[in-house]
């Protein structure tokens, strides 16, 4: 099946030695990347592993002899295939990329141009490069569809960017990717934008793809889980320097470094569930629609308890964020009613009164959008503070110092600006300003969804921490199982606008589950190179036992 | 490049590693820990260090278009002490040539050139300044304002008068509402303000739509915050750079306004010295190139004193513009 021309599988493909890269900021240059190596066969994918900042996109790229605007390739060596991709001129590399060098982004969405059909798009540089005439190249563009398992694959090139679904543009990224038939393809975090159940169906089709067609990978992502599925060999990357290199299963059975341990920490936390029959919030069978058409909530009624941490699960569109939205306020609810504390809540955001604001939080999942980048940490704590509990002055200054301490930060944060932050800080900062305004009621939106893993872990526990010290009672959205574990007591499922199903952690996270929770707990990767196989395995038993 | 001081690593640490590099603490035996966590801290500046660095990196056309508007700012703050004499001081010889006693020969009505010339950087510069800044505190406001209501009844209400004043050319417009209440000073400074800030209305309300859909906003919102809290606090100061820019734009387009309504005779009114009626009180000069050039050259002079600042402000705003963007060459 492998073309012969493609030399032999075990032959080195991609080595690149003592890779420096440096990124301009703030006027002058840093190192991003410090010394990296890669060694590469053909065949074999490599699983690029590292928090946001590691470089591993940067390195990714530097594979292709490219450096983003605001980088450069200082030192080092990039041969590939006996090509040395650093002193290649720019004809040259250009000539590599699109017909042996293939790129995958993560967004398929907005790598895709709007105006044209999938098809042109996916056989445009094979064509362009000669590599193929055109008809040849759509006519394998097909069979790249179907080996890809997209529905309909004589006709779904013919549809725009937008006519499909993310999954589905991602699958046609890939075979796009694939049409030049290149010697090596860089997927950088191409699951990363997809929910759970989408993402199993994605990661089985490139899978399949790369080994059918001896195609060499890099994988970059920051989910350890699902490289596990994807890698033969994995590279753990953190500020640019190497921290672990070796195969996948050694790597997952055997961790060398306590960094490389670290990324599945969230797992590892474990909270003991806990029943209540005092209701903070009951939301009382809510329907809400964005514009008087479909419903978003249908249905929807939620009981929160005092003091604990209610979880909504489900996937992007579900209508957990909208529940959200009902509950603060931000969109009225067209039936049913909301009640805090016994008493319903005004539906609108202009009804509330200063002190009903105040009792109900929110932090979000973006936390570089949530706060106002011209402010800095002391106007973004302090505001709540003047502003609900009037404090001015000193005693703003003394409670502000209080707060940054609760959430483990200390003074010197508190004239920073939100650039000045990391990722993990910033979402502190969040909680922090919630916490300012002494709410009874948190709603976290998604909070640790963009943050990795150490810090999430780090997120959760001081979470954990405050319900408990502060009696605080939590509504936290999530589509990622192992937070709704780590901090949850109950669970509501949702799809489609609906209530699924609702109870005690331990009742939802047992056997027997409806279809959708099902699915959605086993679309789950875990840290075991198996269980992808395992799961299509299991899922093909059971298609045809029920077909 | 190789300034050290430009960054401080939250870690007294990693100063070797200048910068992004290991935090080995927020790792390590005694476990996490969020205050280790790497950050890249801008060096804390004055105003001043910030202005200096800015000038150090700016290009020469950016650097002639700072200095010749201070001198117009100087010319503008000292025109008393400056002209060699007054701004309506009328002298027995009319039209006098160029020379030792009027530098650049007197006017019609015998009063010095120079003189008016320098009073005009503070009647000219100083209305199309304040013109200016009215038109920005009125479309800026209601700019924000229609934002924040995106799609409501008031912003509707105000982008379609909007609609309806921009569809009327401006300087007919202007002309007209002169005739009607009259062609002073005060009336010329609010109806070219209301004017232009239709302008305004509509970059700032552009600008201001990607700001009110962030979270911090809305976290505003659901704190409570009144209309001016959002308006002033959380949207203005991410809108300034695009603002700032446009200021400079509008005040060239404000202040060419101006001096063309002078020059039609129902802008700033005499006896006060400026450079739209200049050019046409001396205009007739022109005519006799062929005997004396200076003459001629006479009613260029306030001509030029309009192109020149004009020119400058866009250098400014260039260059202002490129630096705000973050475009990197």
């Amino acid at each position: 099946m492998s073309n012969e021309t493609k030399g032999h599988k075990g032959d080195i493909l991609l080595e690149m030695k003592d890779i420096v890269i440096d990124g301009y900021s703030d006027d002058r240059w840093h190192e991003i990347v410090k010394g990296v190596d890669i060694t590469l066969r053909r065949g074999e994918v490599m699983g690029l592993i590292g928090e946001s900042g590691a470089g591993k996109s940067t390195l990714g790229l530097a594979a292709m002899g490219f450096a983003r605007p605001g980088c450069r390739l200082t030192s080092g060596s990039i041969m590939f295939d006996g090509i040395d991709l650093m002193k290649a001129s720019a004809e040259e590399r250009r000539a590599l990329r699109g017909s042996r060098i293939a790129y995958v982004a993560q967004s398929a969405a907005a790598s895709f141009n709007p105006a044209h059909q999938l098809i042109e798009q996916t056989v445009e540089s094979t064509v362009r490069k000669g590599i193929k005439p055109e008809e040849e190249a759509k006519s394998d563009a097909r069979k790249l569809y179907r080996d890809l398992q997209l529905p309909n694959p004589d006709h779904i090139g013919d549809r725009y960017p937008h006519q499909v679904s993310g999954g589905q543009l991602q699958r046609v990224m890939t075979a796009m990717a694939m049409s030049p038939r290149p010697d090596l393809i860089i997927f950088d975090e191409p699951t990363t934008a997809l929910d759970v159940t989408t993402q199993v169906e994605v990661l089985a089709s490139m899978r399949r793809i790369v080994e059918q067609y001896n195609t060499a990978a890099i994988y970059i992502t920051h989910d350890l889980a699902v490289v596990a599925q994807m890698a033969d060999v994995i590279k753990v990357l953190r500020y640019g320097e190497t921290i672990e290199d070796a195969d996948t299963r050694s790597m997952l059975s055997d961790p060398k470094k306590e960094y490389t341990k670290s990324l599945w920490s969230v797992r590892s936390i474990e909270k003991p569930e806990d029943e209540s029959e005092d209701v903070i919030l009951k939301v009382d069978h809510v329907d809400a629609s964005y514009t008087g058409s479909a419903k978003v909530l249908d249905d929807i009624t939620i009981e929160v308890p005092r003091g604990h941490t209610v979880a909504i699960v489900g996937e992007s569109g579900s209508g957990k964020s909208t529940a959200a939205r009902a509950i603060t306020g931000l969109l009225p609810p067209s039936k049913g009613q909301i009640l805090f504390n016994g008493k319903a809540l005004p539906p609108t955001l202009k009804e509330r009164g200063v002190d009903q604001l105040q009792k109900i939080q929110m932090i979000y999942q973006m936390a570089d959008t949530a706060m106002n980048p011209r402010h800095t940490v002391r106007d973004i704590i302090g505001r709540p503070l003047e502003f609900y509990l009037g404090l001015r002055g000193r005693e703003r200054d003394q409670r502000l110092l209080e707060l940054v301490e609760m959430i483990e930060l200390d003074e010197s944060f508190i004239d920073r600006l939100p650039a000045e932050l990391s990722g993990g800080q910033k979402q502190r900062i969040c909680i922090a300003r919630a916490l300012a305004a002494d709410p009874e009621l948190i709603i976290c939106d998604e909070v640790t969804s963009a943050l990795d893993q150490i810090v999430q872990k780090g997120i959760l526990e001081l979470l954990l921490r405050l319900q408990k010290e502060l009696n605080l009672t939590y509504i936290f959205i999530t589509h990622d199982i192992a937070t709704v574990k780590a901090i949850s007591d109950q669970i509501v499922v949702m799809l489609e606008g609906r209530v699924v199903e609702q109870g005690m952690k331990s009742e939802i996270l047992a056997p027997p589950y409806p279809d959708y929770t099902k699915l959605l707990l086993s679309s789950v990767p875990e840290m075991d190179p198996d269980w992808l196989t395992g799961l299509l395995e299991e899922r093909e038993r059971e298609g045809s036992t029920t077909a | 490049m190789s300034n050290q001081d430009d960054i401080t690593p939250s870690n007294e640490a990693e100063l070797a590693d200048q910068g992004l590099g290991h935090a080995p603490d927020a790792l390590g035996d005694q476990g996490y820990s969020a205050a280790g966590e790497v950050t890249l801290i801008k060096a804390r500046r004055t105003f001043l260090e910030n202005v200096w660095r800015g000038l150090k990196s700016a290009p020469p056309t950016a650097i002639f278009g700072l200095t010749v508007i201070t001198i117009y700012i100087f010319f503008a703050l000292f025109a008393p002490l400056l002209a060699p004499h007054g701004e309506a001081e009328i002298f027995d010889l009319s039209y006098a040539p160029w020379g030792e006693e009027y530098m650049f020969g007197t006017d019609q009505l015998g009063r010095d050139i120079l003189s008016r010339l320098i009073y005009g950087a503070r009647n000219t510069v100083g209305i199309a300044f304040v013109t200016t800044l009215f038109a920005f505190i009125i479309g800026g406001g209601l700019g924000i304002t229609a934002a924040i209501n995106n799609n409501g009844w008031l912003d509707n209400l105000l982008s379609r008068s909007v609609d309806v004043l921009m569809a009327i050319p401006s300087l007919i417009f202007a002309l007209i509402l002169l005739s009607m209440f009259g062609a002073n000073t005060l009336n010329l400074i609010i109806i070219i303000a209301i004017l232009d800030s239709t302008r305004v209305f509509r970059i700032a309300r552009a600008v201001s739509l990607n700001v009110v859909v962030m979270d911090y906003v809305e976290a505003a919102r659901l704190r409570g915050e009144k209309l001016f809290w959002i308006l002033y606090r959380e949207i203005l100061p991410n809108i300034m750079p695009p603002l700032v820019a446009e200021f400079g734009l509008r005040f060239c387009f404000v202040f060419l306004t101006i001096a063309a309504l002078s020059f039609l005779g129902v802008g700033i009114q005499p006896p006060t010295a400026d450079w739209g009626s200049m050019v046409r009180e001396t205009a007739g000069l022109i005519q006799f190139a062929e005997y004396d050039l200076t003459a001629a050259m006479t009613p260029m002079l306030p001509a030029a004193a309009i192109a020149l600042l004009t020119v400058a402000v866009n250098f400014v705003v260039d260059w202002f513009l490129h630096k705000s963007s973050g475009l990197k060459d």
